[in-house]
């Protein structure tokens, strides 16, 4: 359990369209011995394989290759061409793609990895086996097959209307790493990335990624938000040397405002991490988070070098729903799939918390007749 | 002392002229075309309704062909609503103003008209006039063959000379044309020679008929380029092989050959930068003329963030116009500094890219102790935001309130949400600038825009214009460094 440390990378003011505010993130020294290329895959539906005969569909717009050296030494952004050389599928039939796991070693120094499939299948296989312990208000599909069929809802970029024209018009910062997208004013997404270089090349595919319901929802909803626009008091001003200084003193307010305010529901909160791969000094890995309901909850991937730095971060904002899912499974999980503990942890009757279980879409893994007893005590509890 | 209603005309006419300078219409950084349009249109039906004498003395100044057109349309359109003496008045603007445009965007304005249906007795004596007044008739025929024939007919206007009406309007089994140029292009349907002859665009079409190589084609109809044909076609001619089509670069406008060194690959810039770098001051000091360095210790702050690359339809226009100021402010200001907003000192090399961080440049601008700082941006100050504001705010209050050094705001594109170009600070004047050779004229019009003029003082600045145009003089006596 660790919060995101985001050290070297400094924040600069914003730029808003519409209902969208890009915060740049800057880093003074760049990273030189990672490097990241994205990797345009086209309008394939794609199916992953997990290894060990599981796989799952997934429509992947690009995958991000990573490319190290062991020796610090700087290393060159690997195949940054348009459709990197795979032969093309006739026209008329939809293509198949296999990925072959989501991480997966292309040579002895180049990871092959797909944008925020890391996370997302952290958070999709969450508690993924079911029950634990075969308790008899579970199902029979619950105990055998766990919490399979999985499902969860995402849009592309490309959805969120206004995104696509925000990250257009966006003017990169020289030295840019990282930008944390708001809509509406709540953080959507984090991205950061080793070097300006990548950053520049990556920074479209913004658009191809995939963002929560709240986030589309925001953007569809909510009124234009307001730039925060500098003020300079007047008092106590007497030559440019002192207008110069009061400039400088607005910009640190707004990254000191932004990284202590804006941004504290993504840095403030501890993670849960699991290594997915090491490339030399650094580590792919994924986070959740703690799953607090009516709180700001990201999940996401990361790589860090040796001092727990991050280098390259992508997140998800998950919506309320997904974070009640997230809430129930991990409380259930805490308590060995028992109901009525369970149920005590969180203050609530049994019956309560198996209505919860169905509201937030899991009624499956309950069996019916357990199901039905408990509507019928609330209903009567209720009265 | 001006009513309220003088104040807000003044506003407005003030706020219609920046649109008329600066949007064409077109694709912007920021917005699309569609909402462009949309914006300007409403701005012209807006200054139609309420101020028509005004809205006909814009015609007067330096504002863009596309709205030059737009305005002799509407007040055509419209004639019926106007009294006499308005009728006459507006006549003999539009005519004075429609013989300075490009023969090619007034046959495009006779179209719209007709296609409107407007063929009332001012148009068809408009049409008239300027067909009369063209020097070439028969080469106008050639070169904007359908164009000419429709005004005609819209304008129930005979050609004069019978050879013309005949080449216009059918019976093309003519033998032979007496006018050297008809003959050469009833040749050149059958002669490959003949067509070298010819105005490129028509000669383009036989030499594409005969199926003679491009190569060929180019290096034999170099001489009969205009001088922007050949600073459009002298890439494409070079990567075929004619070497004989080059542009040359001391003739050429400053704003547009701005925009021509914009487009070159740096290393071009770098291999050329003597040749470039003189043509853009010997363009600069042409435009100064009897100006040259009578304007003090100028500082200029200049936009070259990632916005300045503007759209596909206007590419890289906002930074072309930024660097033409930059080598026209050096020729007017007897002391010049240039800042641009990315750090970069080299004007040669400039490119759109990075934030606008307007605020702390022109802070460095300030330190320069200028007696005139003049700023070319298309005004989104955003790293951070609003310091440029704050900065000429304080500045004016502050440090400076006995106005010693004069601000200025040029800015070269139109915003469409707010129906004006952007404005960086209430106390700074903004105006709207097309192309950098008007920023003399713009400065002085820019004095209106700081509110401390009225509407009694604009009108008589209109009208003197207008005498000016009328009585012969081109509209901000530029027109003759046009193509």
């Amino acid at each position: 359990m660790t919060a995101l440390d985001l050290t070297g990378l400094r924040t600069r003011p914003a730029q808003v369209w519409g209902a969208v505010r890009l915060v740049p993130l800057v880093r003074d020294e760049p990273v030189g011995d990672l490097r990241l290329s994205a990797r345009l895959y086209g309008d394939a539906a794609g199916l992953v394989d997990l290894g060990r005969g599981s796989s799952y569909f997934s429509y992947v717009p690009h995958g991000f290759v990573a490319t190290w050296t062991r020796d610090g030494s700087p290393a060159a952004a690997y195949g940054t061409r348009l459709s990197a050389g795979h032969d093309c599928a006739p026209a008329d039939v939809m293509p198949l793609r296999v990925h072959h796991r989501t991480a997966r070693r292309e040579a002895k120094e180049r990871l092959r990895f797909l944008p925020l499939h890391l996370a997302l299948e952290g958070y999709l296989a969450l508690h993924f086996g079911g029950p634990t312990v075969a308790w008899e208000e579970w199902s029979r599909q619950a105990v055998r097959r766990g919490l399979s069929p999985r499902v969860e809802q995402a849009y592309t970029g490309a959805r969120v209307s206004g995104l696509a024209d925000a990250l257009r018009v966006f003017e990169i910062h020289p030295g840019q790493c990282g930008l944390l997208l708001y809509v509406a004013d709540t953080l959507a997404a984090a991205f950061a990335v080793p070097h300006p270089d990548d950053y520049r090349a990556l920074h479209p595919t913004l658009v191809e990624d995939l963002y929560g319901e709240l986030v589309h929802h925001y953007a569809l909803l909510m009124p234009p938000v307001p730039d925060f626009r500098a003020r300079v008091p007047d008092a106590g001003i007497h030559d440019l040397a002192g207008l110069r200084a009061a400039a400088a003193e607005q910009e640190a307010a707004w990254a000191e405002f932004h990284d202590v305010t804006m941004a504290a529901g993504l840095l403030e909160e501890t993670y849960t991490w699991r290594t997915v791969h090491r490339l030399g000094r650094f580590t792919l890995s994924r986070f959740l988070p703690a799953f607090r309901p009516r709180r700001e909850n990201h999940i996401g991937e990361a790589v860090t070098d040796g001092e727990g730095r991050v280098v390259y971060l992508k997140t998800f904002r998950l919506s309320e729903s997904q974070v009640r899912r997230g809430h129930l499974l991990s409380r259930l999980a805490d308590h060995d799939w028992h109901l009525a503990r369970t149920a005590a942890a969180l203050g609530v009757t049994e019956a309560q918390l198996g209505l919860r279980l169905e509201n937030a879409g899991f009624g499956h893994l309950l069996r019916q007749d357990v199901l039905d007893r408990y509507r019928r005590q609330e209903r009567v509890g209720g009265g | 002392m001006d009513s309220y209603a003088d104040l807000v005309a003044a506003d407005d006419v003030l706020l219609f002229v920046n649109a008329a300078i600066t949007s064409t219409g077109q694709r912007e950084f920021h917005g699309s075309a569609g909402a462009q349009t949309l914006s300007l249109d409403f701005l012209h039906d807006y200054m139609l309704g309420n101020y028509r004498d005004l809205y006909a003395g814009v015609l007067a100044l330096d504002i863009n062909d596309h709205n030059v057109a737009i305005i002799a349309r509407r007040l055509l359109e419209t004639a019926g609503e106007a009294t006499a003496g308005q009728r006459r008045d507006e006549g003999r603007l539009i005519a004075a103003r429609l013989a300075t445009l490009p023969p090619q965007r007034v046959y495009k304005l006779f179209d719209a008209l007709r296609r409107a249906r407007v063929n009332n007795r001012r148009t068809r004596a408009v049409m008239r006039d300027w067909l009369a007044a063209r020097p070439d008739l028969a080469f106008d025929a050639v070169k904007y063959r359908g164009a000419l024939k429709r005004a005609l007919r819209h304008a129930h206007l005979l050609p004069p000379g019978t050879e013309l009406g005949d080449f216009l309007f059918g019976r093309p089994s003519r033998a032979h044309f007496a006018t050297p140029l008809l003959e050469t292009w009833r040749r050149a349907h059958h002669e490959k020679a003949a067509l070298y002859d010819l105005p490129f665009t028509v000669a383009e079409q036989f030499a594409a008929r005969h199926g003679v190589p491009r190569a060929v084609f180019l290096e034999r109809i170099a001489p009969r380029m205009t001088r922007l044909e050949t600073l459009r076609v002298q890439a494409s001619a070079r990567r075929h092989g004619a070497d004989e089509v080059r542009a040359d670069l001391a003739r050429m406008p400053l704003t547009r050959l701005a925009s021509y060194v914009l487009s070159l690959p740096v290393e071009d810039r770098l291999r050329r930068r003597e040749e470039l770098t003189g043509a853009l001051e010997s363009a600069a000091a042409r435009v100064a003329g009897p100006l040259r360095g009578s304007w003090g210790k100028v500082t200029a702050v200049l936009d070259d963030s990632f916005s300045a690359r503007g759209s596909d339809e206007k590419r890289r226009r906002p930074l072309a116009v930024a660097l033409a100021a930059h080598h026209l402010l050096a020729a007017l200001a007897d002391d010049y500094t240039g800042l641009w907003t990315s750090g970069r000192g080299d004007a040669l090399l400039v490119r759109p890219y990075g934030p606008t961080p307007l605020g702390r440049r022109i802070l460095d601008a300030l330190e320069t102790a200028p007696s005139r700082l003049v700023i070319v941006s298309d005004g989104w100050d955003n790293a951070p935001p609003g310091l440029a504001a704050e900065v000429l705010r304080v500045w004016r209050t502050r440090l400076d309130p006995a106005r010693r050094t004069a601000v200025v705001h040029l800015n070269p594109v139109y915003d469409a949400g707010g129906y004006d170009v952007r404005r960086l600070a209430p106390s700074v004047p903004t105006a709207g600038v097309r192309d950098a050779e008007d920023l003399p004229a713009l400065v002085e019009l820019a004095q209106f825009a700081e509110g401390r003029t009225g509407l009694a003082e604009l009108t008589a600045y209109l009208d003197a214009r207008a005498a000016g145009l009328t009585a012969g003089g081109p509209a901000g006596g530029r027109h003759d460094d046009r193509a």
